[in-house]
């Protein structure tokens, strides 16, 4: 039982601030020792040469200065060179799969036969996103072709006339500028990893449609607007802040698969330079923040909120 | 709706711009037909995506049950001419699959229990508690979301190796290092399902939680026996995300357990190994049996997901990501 000293002394307040941090106290040691502790000892091992020591236990720190960075950016054979590549296909990737996943919310959201079955198809590469596995899938695109046309491209080219060089030269010859016809070759290509790459987006914004008042549609059909006018008016401003947390979804996805990635995994525990590969992952992630924040804040000044 | 409002007005443009020419009945049609060849474009691009994502997963079952001599046959085309279970019979024994998979799917459900039971409690408590650092704490939820583990591995591998500081402590490849982990809601995503849990127990109504508290009913008590029972799309949502995510994941089983036996890292060394145990140096028919495994290993991810399709499309869609 309870005094009446220790009543007052628990105000509801208290109360409740007790009982949160309690419910919350698993979390909150996982969160210091395992996230906030790891990554400052990330950027502490960036500066270091880490010589572990099977034997007596645990490891030495050899302080180095700046020489690990150094030797990524300067000196490593591949690691600059996967940096750029990594941060240009997010920057060309990211657009395509945000566009790529409102059109088929779009067309999701519409009312037709068998609606239940493509969403699940849909939201097949999501349930299947493991390494071995999406490797042999890829080694099936040639099979899908067909068994006689599964002979090489060279030779089919030479039978059917088809190539693909000659689209982009069509469409140059309508004066649309070689950069944005390369983007459309290269998006075009990238057709597979797209879709792949797109499922949980898809979803999300299939809730936000769903989640627009029909009232405003009926007030757009009263007023007498366009069904372009009423998607650019109020279908985007309404999922606009969806975009943003795709957006966000859709680098971060996208870094955890990246070449540079694997390349500082492999640094660490292939070749044992621990300091490094610690460096390496410092070094892209902190871009990938840069790069984060930057879209995150442009979109989010055009973001409309409408609770 | 978007179109079909759209539409309308075209109609109706029509009528009073043209009332002489067309009569009604022509306009209706023409409405129609214009409708109908919307659908078919929908139609087609809905079909083309799904035979893009599909296809793979026929061409793998495919080559499975093929005989190797059909697969190097340019005339065969996705249906084998000779069909073998030599291919699957391979893959079951290179990769031990019977108790392989019962160690995976076993491993799976138990993490997914864990992430279900520690992420709601935390969820729960920043759901409902007003206390100072809250907000603050939160935002760290989502900073843990965006970071990439991949950022702290180093640190990670190491401090487990060497678990406090000591040189006698081992926790990589044991099951602790991970538990750890989800123990304290930084596994796989954990930040993820407390952000579900957090938004969904926020959209509950406050009032049935006020009715337990005045029926003398603690915290604690109101959490387990009032919200819980209340949260099932939540939970069902988490336990299902956790469990493909630990069944798919090669990244914290290769790094913290790499000696683990578990079906997702077997598939990776499946061909190299079936050339190693059967000295068979053919290629082709190393490729077929790793064509085996992966529809062995989809399999059991595809049955779950058959019947519980429902839970996962809805489940993000109501457990309150959206808003």
């Amino acid at each position: 039982m309870k005094t009446t000293a220790t009543k007052k002394w628990m105000t509801l307040q208290r109360r409740e601030t007790v009982w949160g941090f309690l419910f919350i106290s698993p979390w909150l040691v996982g969160i210091t020792v395992f996230f906030l502790f790891n990554l400052f000892e990330a950027i502490i091992f960036s500066f270091n040469t880490i010589i572990v020591d099977p034997v007596a236990g645990g490891f030495t720190m050899d302080f180095v200065g700046l020489s690990n960075f150094r030797f990524i950016l300067l000196e490593h054979g591949s690691y600059n060179q996967q940096l750029v590549e990594s941060l240009t296909g997010m920057l060309v990737n990211v657009p395509l799969i945000i566009f790529f996943s409102l059109l088929m919310a779009v067309l999701l959201n519409r009312k037709f036969m068998g609606r239940g079955l493509v969403r699940a198809i849909f939201f097949l590469p999501v349930i299947m996103a493991t390494t071995a596995i999406q490797s042999t899938l890829e080694l099936t695109m040639g099979m899908m072709m067909g068994g006689v046309s599964s002979v090489p491209t060279e030779v089919m080219q030479a039978q059917m006339g088809f190539n693909a060089n000659s689209i982009a030269m069509l469409v140059t010859s309508f004066g649309v500028p070689i950069q944005v016809a390369q983007y459309i070759i290269a998006a075009v290509s990238a057709l597979h990893e797209i879709i792949r790459a797109s499922g949980v987006q898809i979803l999300i914004f299939l809730a936000a449609l769903q989640a627009i008042p029909p009232s405003m549609y009926e007030v757009c059909q009263i007023e007498g607007a366009t069904s372009y006018e009423t998607f650019w008016k109020v279908t985007i401003p309404m999922v606009s802040p969806l975009i943003l947390t795709n957006v966000v979804y859709t680098i971060v996805d996208t870094f955890a698969q990246s070449q540079v990635v694997q390349t500082a995994h492999n640094q660490a525990f292939v070749m044992q330079q621990f300091g490094v590969s610690a460096a390496m992952s410092l070094v892209s992630s902190l871009l990938a923040c840069v790069l984060l924040l930057f879209v995150g804040w442009i979109i989010s000044k055009r973001v409309f909120y409408y609770n | 709706m978007v179109k079909t409002s759209g539409k309308g007005f075209a109609v109706g443009l029509k009528r009073l711009v043209e009332p002489k020419v067309l009569n009604n009945t022509v306009q209706k049609v023409s409405g129609a037909s214009k409708n109908f060849l919307l659908n078919i474009c929908v139609a087609i691009i809905l079909v083309g995506v799904s035979f893009v994502i599909i296809s793979p997963i026929l061409a793998v079952i495919s080559r499975a049950i093929m005989d190797p001599m059909d697969a190097i046959n340019p005339l065969i085309y996705l249906i084998p001419q000779n069909f073998t279970w030599q291919n699957i019979n391979d893959a079951i024994l290179v990769m031990d699959y019977w108790n392989t998979l019962g160690r995976t799917l076993a491993f799976s459900l138990g993490f997914a229990l864990l992430h279900v039971v520690i992420t709601s409690l935390v969820g729960y408590g920043f759901a409902r508690f007003k206390f100072p650092g809250s907000g603050p704490l939160f935002a760290l939820v989502i900073i843990s979301i965006v970071v990439p583990v991949q950022t702290y591995m180093v640190p990670m591998f190491l401090n487990f190796r060497f678990f406090l500081g000591s040189g006698n402590i081992n926790l990589i490849g044991s099951l602790w290092a991970l538990g750890l982990l989800t123990l304290t809601g930084v596994g796989l995503r954990s930040g993820l399902y407390i952000y579900i849990f957090r938004q969904f127990f926020r959209g509950l109504p406050k009032e049935i939680e006020e009715a337990a508290f005045i029926d003398g009913a603690g915290p604690f008590r109101t959490y387990l026996q009032v919200m819980i029972p209340n949260a099932t799309p939540a939970i069902i949502t988490v336990l299902l995300f956790a469990f493909v995510w630990h069944y798919n994941d090669t990244f914290y089983t290769s790094l913290l357990m790499p000696n683990n036996r578990l079906l997702s890292v077997l598939l990776i060394g499946l061909g190299p190994n079936f050339q190693a145990i059967f000295n068979e140096r053919s290629p082709i028919l190393a490729q077929m049996v790793v064509f085996a495994g992966v529809m062995l290993a989809i399999i059991p991810i595809l049955t779950i997901y058959m019947f519980l399709q429902r839970y996962f499309v809805e489940g993000l869609e109501r457990s309150g990501i959206v808003g």
